[in-house]
């Protein structure tokens, strides 16, 4: 059963009070937001707590989560890892690093280690071309990668 | 070299309010403040400011477009940075998010707005807090909130993240995301000026857009409008990446030749290679061959070549690519953003796709070359929005301008067939 903590709570009055009374629901990605980066995913037990408090239907919270690509319905790993697929990483050799990446993790580009310490995805343009091959790790961007620099990025997260 | 955003970019510690305010910030609202808002309208109307975020559209008109007498407004800043190519916002969030600030509070006063939503992609989590650290700063000196410098003007100004959807750089499907939906586009009209946010009266205008009203208000719309082309006023801020031996974000006077970008500003090309290509505006807008590196970087000259300044994004390819593998890499990017509303682009994208993937591992036939212009002509100007019109764009302009790397791929297969 999901259950928002006090933390949160203080944290979505807080969101709710950005939008007009009656457009509520503009909070819904915020929500779904605190949800995922708290649980590594939304599932359909947080995704109904969201809806009965902006008066939304399940199907209509679920038709607009899975719009988005940053939730998901499972648990992503600790250290999430968006790589760069896009044209100006594809030019500097992203798709060797991606593989490299995938293989010292010893998953396939989508999967996630084990452990769960690791989840690592292929991802569109994420605003850091002039630093290109680049990599996300949760909220950190990683520029300027080598395959070097990518094991020792790895080899630093506990 | 004129800058009027990067001029002091690097300087330590500008996303701080004491150190902006010491390079001369904020000093525009006292002088909007004395004006009508109005005025400042017709100031920005004569100042030749056209969108940056990738339309180009005259930004003092779009302002002017409001529906009359009809409240509240509402300013939405378009923080939803990625086009392909495309990384000056996150440059300017990052160092200089009161620039942006001073530069929404003088929007919302010539608008009569009073709440301002920042949409920022959610990939920019470390941008948003750098943002909401630097309005607590502005609430605390009395920039934002009520009756700003007894000015009579009361401004809320809040962030919004998005969760990885490049449509919602769209501003239509921005709103609608914005409102708690899909990022899906909306038919138009109404336009945002008279029925937007929360079906009210709404400006959606690009980071970089609102970055420069404070120098128009400072310096007077004669000033900007000195700087540039007839046509193409100012600076713009360029985003070069590729095969260039310095990548980074450059600011340049409209006008600048191309090649003085490529050559002189990033460096040239990596290993002195020869340049084959590049795309002006971001993956959006039709690439160009390398006789084409003297055309002058404004709209005007870009839309006269055959392309668009877009976002400014400067993409560069050196002599050892291959068109289609660029083409390929593009149409999976649109395939997987197209958000689904309207068939042309879902099922085209989609089917573009399938095509280049044939003809980049070997397996084309002659014919698919004429099947793809037929797929990009049955997409173009059909939807609801740009996306499937942006999608094209990378296949239609490869195809026209490297026939020859199309053809190698599929000689290629023919020969292997035949033996």
């Amino acid at each position: 059963m999901f259950v928002f903590s006090e933390e949160d709570e203080k944290q979505i009055e807080k969101i709710l009070n950005r939008y007009p009374e009656e457009q509520k629901r503009s909070a819904l990605l915020p929500l779904l937001t605190l949800v995922q980066r708290r649980e590594k995913h939304v599932s359909a037990d947080a995704m109904r707590d969201i809806g009965r408090r902006l008066d939304l239907s399940p199907a209509y919270v679920q038709s607009v989560c899975s719009f988005y690509t940053m939730y998901s319905a499972t648990p992503v790993g600790k250290y999430l890892i968006l790589f760069c697929i896009n044209i100006s990483c594809q030019l500097n050799g992203c798709d060797e690093l991606l593989a490299h990446t995938a293989k010292k993790l010893n998953i396939e580009i989508g999967g996630t280690t084990e452990d769960m310490k690791f989840t690592l995805h292929r991802e569109e343009c994420l605003a850091a071309c002039s630093g290109a091959p680049m990599m996300r790790i949760n909220d950190t961007f990683y520029e300027n990668l080598t395959s070097d620099r990518i094991d020792q990025i790895l080899g630093s997260l506990d | 070299m004129t800058q009027i955003l990067f001029h002091n970019i690097n300087k330590k510690d500008l996303h701080t309010l004491a150190v902006y305010e010491k390079e001369g910030g904020y000093k525009g609202l006292k002088k909007a403040f004395a004006k009508e808002p109005d005025e400042i309208v017709e100031m920005v109307k004569a100042s030749g400011l056209r969108g940056r975020g990738g339309a180009g559209f005259p930004t003092g008109l779009k302002w002017s477009f409001l529906a009359k007498d009809v409240f509240p407004r509402y300013l939405c800043c378009n923080a939803d940075e990625s086009e392909p190519g495309t990384c000056k916002d996150r440059e300017l969030l990052q160092k200089n998010p009161h620039l942006l600030i001073e530069g929404m509070i003088l929007c919302s006063y010539a608008c009569k707005i009073e709440t301002v939503y920042i949409y920022l992609r959610g990939e920019f989590y470390d941008l948003c807090e750098i943002m909401e650290t630097a309005l607590e700063e502005a609430y605390a000196k009395g920039y934002l909130g009520k009756n700003i410098l007894g000015s009579g003007l009361n401004l809320d100004i809040h962030t919004h993240l998005g969760a990885g959807a490049y449509i919602c750089g769209e501003e239509s499907a921005l709103l609608n995301s914005l409102e708690g939906g899909r990022g899906e586009p909306r038919m138009k009209p109404p336009f945002p000026a008279v029925q937007g946010l929360y079906a009210q009266p709404t400006v959606i205008n690009n980071v970089e857009t609102l970055c420069v009203v404070p120098y128009i208000v400072n310096n007077g719309a004669e000033k900007h409008a000195a700087i540039g082309t007839e046509k193409s006023k100012g600076t713009k801020l360029v985003s070069v990446s590729g095969h260039v031996k310095k990548p980074g974000n450059y600011e340049v006077v409209l006008g600048t030749p191309i090649r003085e970008i490529i050559y002189d500003l990033a460096g040239g090309i990596r290993d002195d290679n020869k340049l084959k290509a590049f795309i002006p505006g971001g993956s959006s807008v039709p690439m160009l061959p390398a006789d084409k590196v003297d055309t002058p970087y404004d709209y005007e000259s870009l839309q006269a070549a055959g392309t668009m300044l877009g976002s400014g994004a400067l993409i560069v390819m050196d002599h050892t690519v291959n068109v289609v593998e660029i083409s390929l890499r593009l149409a999976s990017f649109y395939m997987h953003e197209s958000c689904g509303k309207c068939t042309p682009c879902r099922e085209g994208t989609r089917w573009m796709w399938q095509i280049l993937q044939q003809i980049q591992t070997g397996k084309g036939e002659a014919s698919y070359v004429d099947k793809l212009l037929d797929i990009c002509d049955n997409i173009s100007f059909k939807c609801f929005c740009p996306l499937g019109d942006a999608a094209v764009a990378p296949v239609i302009s490869g195809i026209e301008n490297f026939r020859a790397d199309y053809d190698e791929l599929i000689e290629k297969m023919a020969a292997n067939t035949a033996v």
